[in-house]
């Protein structure tokens, strides 16, 4: 079926819009509903100054425009292409499962191990084979580790297993590894 | 004289010099990978930057911010994909220029422009910066809820096509940033019973969920595009004499950078915009452009590059970011205790313009980088892109989880990553959300204050400064209000015209049957029957 003037004009890509709206006003809707449990209104206190102020117009507006939006979009009926868009946003939580395994493992093994283990199992698990990739994914992991916590100190504690090495070894990889 | 010399004291440090070099280098770097640019960049490293004096974090900030859309042109011009967002238009002719050999002359012409612009606005800052110092003491709370207000508003109206939902987007930031414990009652919003929330969602969990992570999965989920580029010969040098042909539509170009950035919402794009159609439309071959136009693409990289030193400006001088870069950079000095806005603009004048002259000198040094370096930056173009989603993984890991060694913040920037996924499959804006939670907190605490000595709504904007404000809010909304009007009549006229069934008599009939049944209208139709009459009807 050809195209109606609204969805031509539509910004963006029109497959799962629908779903993203209708989701994005009922989760809106839900927190809006939660608003006299959530927040405080209270006596001789100014306006201005309720703590009740800023959520309400933060959920009303997001009830509201998104209401309007979803009336707004050129296509209100799902259609197949709406379920499968929906299937790949589904697609990162394998990604973000990884990430945390990495948050996870860090205070454990060490921010060094934990980052080299990180990049060579998702450049493996990425489909790439080639020494070349594993040499530049371990060598991307060493730089990022000296640069952040060596170089710029940044607050990352040390694994759990530096506790088992002498104690000059430990101080040293525990300072910057 | 004075001021210039506090300033370059202030810089006269080694720690400040690495800085200028990481962040010229480092966001050249950055802008020329496709898929990276320097939001995520930014974001990534604006936790490392906390343990940073002030003035060194936010030169390395600036410098990647400042320098990206240098590296971003590379790719935009080699192989027709932006490195930043802000170089989609120097596509526009500076791929047809690669497409007929003329790739150095592209590259050189962008880098002549991009350093023009950055130049152009630093300097007319720093000329500006005393006249500054004056106007923002203006601004008292109600001044600074009124711009925050407007440039909340600029930025929606600024998402054409998709206002609504930036709109509901920047409310979703609002309402974001009032979750946790509200300062003045202490009383619990939206954390329902959950201690992780009682300190609020933190605007860098946000920040690295949204811009980073989010990418990352982009980039992780997509596939890996195999690239040709030829080898660069010669040197880069000739684009300064051609930009010197050109000087009108290069200084109207910068000013239009310079003014667009100072306007809290607006930004590079219409900067670009302006400038681009300003070029074309005086332009003694306006059939050129988009083929190759040597004037499209000066007008292009230098309006981009002269916004970053005018967006400093409100942030600078009211405290109040126009776009998600100087919100993050807003962080910065909130975690050293320097509170942007007219204080620092009368007591710390040396270290606004150290900013400005750290920004002026960057320029020097990418410009510099660039016409020696261009041919070995060309190979980070290459990098795949599922490898460069492993390297952004890897490094938001250092964002988040250095903030405070939290797993929760790990697990929240993850789902705003999801979210932010999801945002970008559907090219809906992302950075309403942030100007929503950093301006929706700056609201709130200035209305609080500002109402303190309001008896009467009027008195909210009784003060000149307020008044303007006031009025450009209005102005705006009704600038958008006539637009959506007018993109709806044209919509409903192109309707009627690509209508494929016909109205045919009985339809127009059936439409004003209660008009017809009326008294009325009997009587019209018999009128209109006597002059008329059917052919059917016997005579």
């Amino acid at each position: 079926m050809a195209d109606t003037e609204e969805e031509r004009r539509f910004v963006g890509p029109r497959r799962g819009q629908i779903v993203f709206a209708l989701l994005f006003l009922g989760v809106s809707l839900f927190l809006l509903s939660q608003i006299g449990e959530q927040t405080k209104w209270m006596n001789k206190v100014k306006f201005a100054a309720q703590p009740r102020l800023w959520p309400a117009i933060g959920l009303g507006g997001m009830v509201l425009f998104s209401a309007l939006h979803l009336w707004k979009l050129p296509r209100k009926r799902m259609v197949r292409d709406d379920w499968q868009e929906a299937k790949i946003w589904l697609v990162p939580l394998e990604f973000a499962l990884w990430f945390l395994i990495y948050v996870w493992m860090t205070p454990i093994i060490g921010y060094l191990l934990s980052t080299i283990l990180f990049t060579q199992v998702l450049v493996f698990r990425m489909g790439y084979r080639k020494r070349s990739y594993k040499i530049a994914g371990l060598g991307f992991a060493i730089c990022v580790v000296v640069i952040f916590k060596s170089f710029l100190q940044v607050k990352i504690p040390g694994g759990a297993i530096y506790e088992y090495l002498p104690a000059a070894l430990r101080n040293f990889l525990i300072l910057n590894f | 004289m004075d001021l210039l010399l506090a300033a370059f004291e202030v810089l006269a440090r080694w720690d400040v010099v690495i800085a200028l070099l990481v962040g010229s280098v480092g966001g050249v770097l950055i802008g020329a990978i496709p898929g990276v640019g320097p939001a995520v960049a930014i974001a990534i490293l604006l936790p490392a930057t906390f343990s940073m004096d002030p003035i060194v974090g936010l030169t390395v900030l600036l410098g990647i911010y400042g320098s990206s859309m240098y590296g971003g042109a590379i790719p935009a011009i080699l192989i027709n994909t932006p490195g930043t967002a802000v170089n989609a238009l120097t596509t526009y002719d500076g791929y047809p220029m690669t497409a007929r050999g003329e790739a150095r002359r592209a590259l050189s012409l962008a880098y002549s422009a991009s350093f023009f612009g950055g130049v152009f606005s630093v300097i007319c800052l720093i000329l500006f910066a005393p006249v500054l110092a004056k106007v923002a003491p203006l601004f008292g709370s109600r001044e600074i809820f009124l711009a925050a207000l407007l440039g909340l508003i600029l930025v929606v109206v600024a998402h054409r096509g998709q206002a609504l939902i930036a709109a509901a987007l920047a409310c979703f930031g609002i309402f974001l940033n009032s979750v946790g414990l509200e300062p003045v009652k202490y009383t619990k919003r939206y954390t329902f019973d959950q201690s992780f929330l009682s300190s609020g969602v933190d605007l860098i969990v946000v920040v690295l969920g949204l811009f980073a992570l989010s990418q990352a999965f982009v980039l992780l989920q997509g596939e890996d595009e195999k690239l040709r580029i030829n080898k660069l010969r010669g040197g880069l040098f000739q684009g300064l004499r051609e930009l010197g042909r050109h000087p009108r539509v290069a200084s109207v170009s910068a000013s239009f950078g310079v003014v667009m950035g100072m306007i809290p919402g607006v930004g590079e794009f219409t900067a670009q915009f302006l400038s681009y159609t300003y070029a074309q439309r005086t332009s003694k071959r306006p059939e050129d452009f988009g083929r190759g136009s040597s004037e499209g693409l000066i007008a292009a990289e230098t309006a981009n590059n002269a916004v970053p030193a005018a967006a400093m400006v409100p942030l600078l001088a009211l405290g109040i970011p126009g776009e998600a870069l100087t919100a993050m950079m807003l962080s910065v000095f909130y975690v050293h205790n320097v509170v942007p806005g007219p204080q620092l603009f009368q007591n710390q004048m040396d270290f606004v313009v150290a900013l400005y002259l750290a920004l002026l000198i960057l320029n020097v040094m990418v410009l510099v980088f660039l016409l020696f370096a261009t041919n070995s930056l060309i190979k980070v173009v290459k990098i795949p892109n599922r490898f460069l989603g492993v390297c952004i993984l890897a490094l938001s890991f250092v964002g988040v989880y250095s903030l405070r060694n939290s797993v929760t913040d790990c697990i929240l920037a993850a789902v705003f990553g999801l979210f932010g996924f999801i945002l970008k499959r559907l090219s809906l804006p992302i950075v309403p959300i942030i100007l929503g939670m950093v301006l929706g907190g700056i609201m709130e605490v200035k209305l609080r204050a500002g109402m303190a000595r309001v008896k009467e709504p009027f008195d909210f904007i009784d003060r000149p400064v307020a008044m303007i404000i006031f009025l450009m809010i209005i102005v705006v909304l009704i600038i958008h209000t006539r637009q959506v009007l007018r993109d709806r009549a044209v919509l409903k006229e192109k309707k009627w015209s690509a209508k494929h069934t016909s109205t045919n008599f009985a339809q127009h009939l059936s439409r004003r049957k209660n008009y017809l049944s009326t008294e009325r209208g009997k009587k019209v139709r018999d009128k209109h029957l006597k002059y008329s009459p059917r052919s059917t009807e016997r005579r």
